[in-house]
């Protein structure tokens, strides 16, 4: 029994079965990655997770629990945080703030009320966003202005928001895509560290094989709405139905 | 944004112990300065607001007389409480003068059932209009950006349409709510006055002052309403600095991350609406105690019109910008409107009489009646060149002291290694 547990899932735009009896259990404290072509409904599976689409019929468990009818807040309380394909940051607020909100989230719950004590007052949060900036080496921008950082930047706040709520489970939405072959280094090193240092399930959608292969401990092929195979990333390397569905007929 | 922490390799020690000083009343850095420039302006406003003696040609440009400067720190508190919803969650209200009216009726209420102590009257202006925000957030609240803007303005020419007929039995309708001598006040006491006042000081009392050619009024009413807009403006300031704060701030950058990060958006952005509905409560409450009437038209959506303007002319999200913004205002409506084609023949009148007539010709559509189009122009060439409103202004301004002095400091040096030389 896994610590996300997708069964049945089918969802309908229209005309357009996009996603088709989708099974999916992903074991806690690994790396699942969800890989596919264009269209193959990776991104919708994961809106099914996070609340923003409820799928049509069949269940998703977490942690023992249905995600299914809750606010997208609710089910980020559960212990789910997700990094979306463009970084979503707060950028009118500077990096520090980007990184204290999150740890309020997680101390205080989805609403409270403390409007009259100061921010730098709160230095229990004060401190664990220090730490958890130093984690990301961001801590010499602390003071600028989220939506000035570089895009390899943002995505490096937008996981250090997502980590300082000690999620059980970190969903990533291509974190590499657009990204320099630098940058796309330093993202595996982060996601590698972070994997090391932490309890945490992660979830992972990606186009990139290089990122896939470093990461995943199982990889799901998704193609048409319908996972395809599920395996380990060595036995996934050389599968023909993946070549298929990716490459089409042509030869590598 | 201010007092900003600097991390050095031997930081967090220090930076934690600067962090403990919990600076003057929980206020640190700049914060103190704006509180202290805020009460200075306040309490010295009737000397600084009549720079001209009273039997100069300039003394039409005198501001301290106590109604205008009562007006200058209700709309000051009306402002502040309209930025805290505006300027940090983004969501622009066009009903907010809803909110005035209430407080204003429940205030005369309170003179026409307790009496004409203003403390009853000021408390339950803010509580009334408290309730009245939370039943008009909450379903406003349902819907963002445009939508919310209408059902807002929607709400409140609702409420004026109710004052100014259906209601008529509680808001005596077009007449305008005042008091009668034949209402109850039963806790007015034979020797208390019967205008309104605080434990016996009436509203209306003044004491002028005379200083060579100058007068200065010194108004009780208008302390009154300054020491209730001081405390306003530190409410505030510490709204701004608050986890709370943070959160509305949030709302505004990106509520879907919000959601996204554990945190629901909307209880805080009602919360947001209800502190600020409670502002404009007492703001009409306060007006209401300067002059015991309370009329429909003080719901219209112009009056909501106009804190948006103050708002941003000011500076949305800055603190000390409504302020300035509503003082602004206020300036123009009262003595702009003033000037009208006598006075204007009065300062041309050194010119040739062709001359003369020409100039009065031009000046004319921007003064007196004509006050509301300067006003336009204004407001225009703030939103395009200073976006951030007059705060933004200052600020430019400041810079550029700042960049002379070091120009010219460095011009100075240059100087001196010449000479050297």
């Amino acid at each position: 029994m896994g610590i996300l547990e997708v069964k049945n899932v089918n969802k309908r735009f229209g005309g357009l079965q996009a996603l088709g009896d989708v099974n999916l259990s992903v074991a806690e404290n690994t790396c699942h990655a969800i890989i596919g072509p264009n269209g193959a409904g990776k991104s919708t599976l994961l809106n099914c997770l996070i609340g923003k689409l409820i799928p049509d019929t069949g269940s998703v468990m977490f942690d023992g629990q249905s995600v299914l009818g809750r606010k997208p807040h609710e089910i980020n309380q559960m212990g789910i945080s997700r990094v979306f394909q463009t970084p979503e940051i707060f950028g009118d607020l500077t990096v520090f703030e980007n990184v204290m909100i999150p740890c309020f989230a997680k101390r205080d719950g989805a609403f409270r009320m403390h409007a009259i004590e100061s921010v730098a007052a709160e230095t229990d949060i004060v401190d664990q966003a220090e730490s958890m900036l130093a984690e990301v080496n961001m801590l010499e921008k602390r003071d600028i202005v989220a939506s000035s950082l570089s895009r390899g930047d943002k995505r490096r706040l937008e996981m250090a928001m997502c980590l300082s709520q000690t999620p059980k489970l970190l969903l990533l939405d291509e974190p590499t895509a657009g990204m320099a072959r630098a940058d796309t280094n330093n993202t595996i090193e982060l996601l590698k560290q972070i994997k090391a240092r932490r309890d945490i399930t992660m979830c992972i959608i990606e186009h990139d094989m290089h990122v896939v292969f470093s990461l995943a401990d199982r990889i799901t092929v998704l193609a048409q709405g319908t996972p395809l195979v599920e395996d380990t990333p060595d036995k996934i390397k050389g599968h023909p139905k993946v070549r298929e569905a990716y490459l089409g007929e042509a030869e590598v | 944004m201010t007092d900003q922490t600097q991390h050095t390799a031997a930081g967090p020690a220090t930076t934690r112990a600067r962090r403990k000083s919990q600076g003057v009343l929980g206020l640190r850095g700049r914060d103190i300065t704006l509180m202290g420039i805020v009460l200075f302006l306040t309490l010295a406003a009737p000397f600084i607001l009549n720079p001209f003696p009273a039997t100069s040609g300039m003394a039409q440009f005198n501001a301290g007389y106590p109604d205008l400067m009562q007006r200058f720190v209700i709309f000051g508190i009306f402002a502040i409480g309209f930025n805290i919803l505006f300027g940090l969650t983004g969501y622009l209200s066009f009903g907010h003068a809803a909110f005035l009216g209430v407080g204003s009726y429940s205030a005369v209420w309170m003179f026409k059932l307790l009496g004409y102590n203003i403390v009853p009257g000021l408390v339950l202006s803010v509580i009334v209009a408290g309730l009245f925000s939370l039943v008009i957030g909450y379903i406003s609240l349902r819907r963002s950006g445009i939508y919310f803007s209408i059902l807002t303005l929607a709400f409140a020419q609702m409420s004026f349409a109710l004052a100014y007929s259906v209601l008529t039995p509680i808001t005596n309708g077009e007449t305008g709510l005042q008091v009668y001598t034949s209402d109850p006040q039963y806790l007015q006491s034979a020797d208390a006055p019967s205008i309104p006042h605080l434990f016996g000081l009436e509203m209306r009392a003044t004491e002028t002052l005379r200083l060579g050619g100058w007068s200065f009024d010194l108004n009780f009413g208008y302390y009154v309403c300054a020491v209730v807009m001081v405390l306003a403006f530190y409410l505030a300031i510490r709204i701004f600095r608050s986890p709370f704060g943070m959160m509305l701030r949030a709302v505004k950058s990106n509520q879907q991350r919000m959601n996204y990060t554990g945190l629901n958006s909307r209880p805080y952005t009602l919360a947001a609406f209800v502190i600020s509905g409670m502002y404009a409560g007492l703001a009409g409450g306060l007006m209401a105690s300067m002059d015991p009437l309370a009329g429909a038209e003080r719901m219209q959506w112009t009056a909501s019109g106009e804190v948006v303007l103050m708002t941003i002319l000011g500076g949305a999200g800055t603190l000390i910008g409504p302020v300035l913004g509503a003082g602004l205002i206020k300036y123009f409506e009262n003595i702009f409107s003033k000037i009208n084609d006598g006075v204007l023949h009065q300062w041309f009148a050194f010119m040739p009489d062709g001359i003369e007539d020409l100039l009065v010709g031009i000046v004319h559509p921007f003064v007196g009646k004509g006050w509301h189009l300067t006003l336009g122009l204004l407001f225009m060439l703030v939103v395009i060149f200073l976006p951030g409103g007059l705060v933004e202004g200052g600020q430019r301004i400041a810079s550029v002291f700042r960049r002379d002095r070091k120009a010219g400091g460095a011009e100075a040096r240059a100087a001196a290694k010449r000479n050297v030389e």
